[in-house]
């Protein structure tokens, strides 16, 4: 049970947080409605009409990199973490440190394999014009 | 020097030569697929980087080679060094050769500038041979998946084409499913043994009696589906004669072909490693899928008249043959199962060069009538797609090496340790039914007349008509020389596979109690 006290208290903090930041605003404000400001915020696209309505590929185009390259960054932190018992030969002593002179690249040259190969990736993307907007 | 010819996988730098073939095939897709970018699509283009994949494939086969001369060996590990991977490996590499030369031609035809599609085949390719080498469930997966995705892409290549979209959404979509299936059963086996290495499943449901441990038993009938979807069995067949017949048709050989031999190197692979000590549980189910998907292949495909979608439902009947390979579970069947796939292979690619030869732009006149009298106009065409056929019936002498590849199939069912004779039954049954569509093509082609306003079609390409032609002498020639084909093959069950056991209702088990892990 201990070790989900965090939790609970990142839950309570959010809940606060989201309580408090809706009252103040009540608290300190004055309304002034219109029929624009009542409008649910929608990133800009009108938030009322027909859901099947076709969007240019560009966007699924950065969506499609966005998450490539975002999943590059999730597989990054894993490795960090890992990192040191990666490029060390034999077990780790007892205060985390690699043992002097057993070292190695392989947690390192695995990592530059793995960006080398999404580089390719993106360079292609590049060459074939699917960063440009226009 | 002992280095060079046992490999100790536990280090990365023997690892990684173990894989040497793949990573070589890999590194030099991504540089090609580098130069493919570098200048802008045209046809010239095209045809260059898929010259220069058809090198690449060269150089693998060389690096494959070298292994096999050398007789590599290495220590139980993720990564099979065997024959069977070998020679799985040169089936592959040959249909995907096959595949590359038909798209060059293919390609500029049809108007797909895309020099990115020799690549992406290379690309499958390579997920093909982790699968072929894969001792392990997670590289199993990642085999698949580099396989699927980039199959995925080839299949709706022709973007101007809305039936190849259709094929690569149905194909995406169903792929998808089937591998979540694999998936879950991978992840039901590993809860149940505690492992994902093949030969370690084995050893412990072997020595901590798992054979009738629930969870296993879902597990591999889990993967059994995914399987079953990913080569196309019958009742996991629907999406295969859609597919087949949007996509571009060298992609179609390529799936027919490649793709199915690849996923059936695991799926074998699998089932003799890590399942053999419960044989008697899956072995049922296997025979069953084995009876359906053949019954079924050859007798759907009798009403077929679009040939992309009769050799999407011969390929179908083929893949039950091979499950009869799967079912015997003895070496003699995974010899048999690699002999099959390397005759299968190169009939698949011929008959499907000859559909690309007479194909013409807009995939028109792919019915089987469009071919009537053939061979009064291009007698060769005509000759070796009756190779062709009567290799895939498995007719002796004109069908070449297709009458050995279902002769060792069906010895290998009656000499198993419990022999499948009934299965065998099936198997020459169905043949006999499938005679119905492969004489009737090789009919149409030499004695009904030619319609008067087909149009002659036009001298096939340098390319397509030498795969055409390679392909037919190679099926000629080896079936009057089988034994080259067999000595190649022999010896190259899986390693670590154990023998099954006489009866297969009685498994010996160990009285060992379930151990905690």
């Amino acid at each position: 049970m201990q070790i989900y006290v965090p939790l609970l208290l990142l839950i309570g903090f959010v809940a606060l947080n989201a309580v408090g930041i809706t009252l103040v605003s009540h608290l300190i404000t004055r309304g002034r409605p219109n029929p624009i400001k009542e409008q649910p915020y929608e990133s800009g696209i009108p938030p009322l009409g027909d859901a099947r309505e076709r969007f240019s590929v560009k966007f699924y185009m950065v969506a499609m990199l966005f998450i490539v390259f975002d999943i590059e960054t999730v597989f990054m932190l894993p490795w960090g973490v890992y990192f040191q018992r990666l490029s060390c030969t034999t077990q780790l002593l007892a205060s985390g440190a690699c043992p002097r002179g057993a070292t190695s690249f392989f947690g390192f040259g695995e990592m530059l394999v793995f960006i080398a190969i999404l580089f390719v990736g993106f360079i292609y993307v590049w060459k074939k014009g699917a960063l440009q907007w226009d | 020097m002992n280095f060079m010819t046992h490999l100790d996988l536990s280090f990365p730098a023997q690892l990684s030569l173990a894989l040497l073939p793949d990573l070589l095939l890999m590194g030099g897709a991504m540089i090609l697929l580098l130069w493919a970018a570098w200048r802008p699509e045209s046809a010239r283009h095209q045809r260059s980087v898929g010259a220069a994949c058809l090198g690449l494939i060269v150089l693998t086969t060389i690096a494959i080679g070298w292994f096999m001369y050398r007789h590599v060996t290495a220590t139980p590990g993720p990564i099979a060094v065997d024959r069977f991977r070998w020679i799985a490996d040169l089936v592959l590499l040959l249909g995907t050769a096959g595949t590359i030369a038909l798209s060059m031609d293919y390609n500029e035809r049809e108007g797909i500038f895309a020099p990115e599609s020799h690549v992406l085949i290379l690309l499958a390719t390579s997920g093909m041979m982790l699968l072929a080498a894969a001792r392990d469930l997670m590289i199993v997966f990642l085999g698949i998946e580099t396989m699927s995705v980039a199959t995925y892409v080839l299949a709706g290549m022709n973007r101007r084409s809305p039936r190849s979209a259709e094929a690569a959404m149905k194909y995406f979509l169903l792929g998808a499913f089937s591998t979540a299936f694999l998936l879950y059963g991978m992840a039901l086996v590993y809860g149940a043994t505690g492992a994902t290495n093949l030969s370690v499943i084995g050893d412990r449901v072997m020595r901590f009696g798992l054979t009738t441990s629930p969870l296993l038993l879902t597990g591999i009938a889990l993967m059994l589906v995914g399987f079953g979807f990913k080569v196309a069995a019958a009742p996991f067949h629907m999406w295969a004669p859609d597919v087949y017949e949007g996509a571009p048709t060298p992609i179609t050989g390529y799936m027919a072909a490649a793709v199915k031999a690849a996923a059936f190197a695991a799926f074998l692979r699998i089932w003799y490693e890590a399942f053999t000590p419960v044989y008697a549980s899956w072995h049922n189910a296997v025979w069953w899928l084995a009876a359906v998907t053949m019954a079924v292949g050859n007798i759907i495909a009798l009403r077929q008249r679009d040939l992309k979608r009769l050799l999407a439902y011969s390929s179908i009947a083929h893949a039950g043959y091979l499950l009869v390979a799967l079912t015997v579970n003895s070496p003699a069947g995974s010899e048999a199962f690699l002999f099959y796939a390397f005759v299968y292979t190169i009939a698949t690619m011929g008959s499907f060069a000859v559909v690309v030869a007479l194909g013409d732009p807009g995939e028109r006149s792919l019915n089987v009538d469009d071919y009537a009298g053939l061979w009064t106009v291009r007698p060769w065409l005509a000759v070796a797609m009756a190779v062709f056929m009567l290799a895939l019936l498995g007719f002796p002498v004109f069908g070449g090496a297709g009458f050995f590849a279902k002769w060792y199939v069906i010895r290998a069912a009656l000499q198993a340790p419990s022999p499948h004779w009934k299965l065998a039954v099936i198997l020459v049954l169905t043949s006999v039914i499938s005679a119905g569509y492969y004489l009737y093509v090789v009919m149409v082609m030499f004695m009904r007349p030619r319609v008067a306003s087909a149009a002659i079609p036009a001298r096939s390409r340098g390319l397509t008509g030498f795969v055409i032609a390679a392909s037919a002498v190679l099926l000629i020639v080896l079936g009057f020389f089988p034994e080259r084909l067999v000595r190649l093959t022999e010896g190259s069950a899986p390693y670590g596979a154990l023998t099954v056991p006489a009866t297969s209702s009685a498994v010996p088990l160990p009285s060992l109690p379930p151990a905690r892990r």
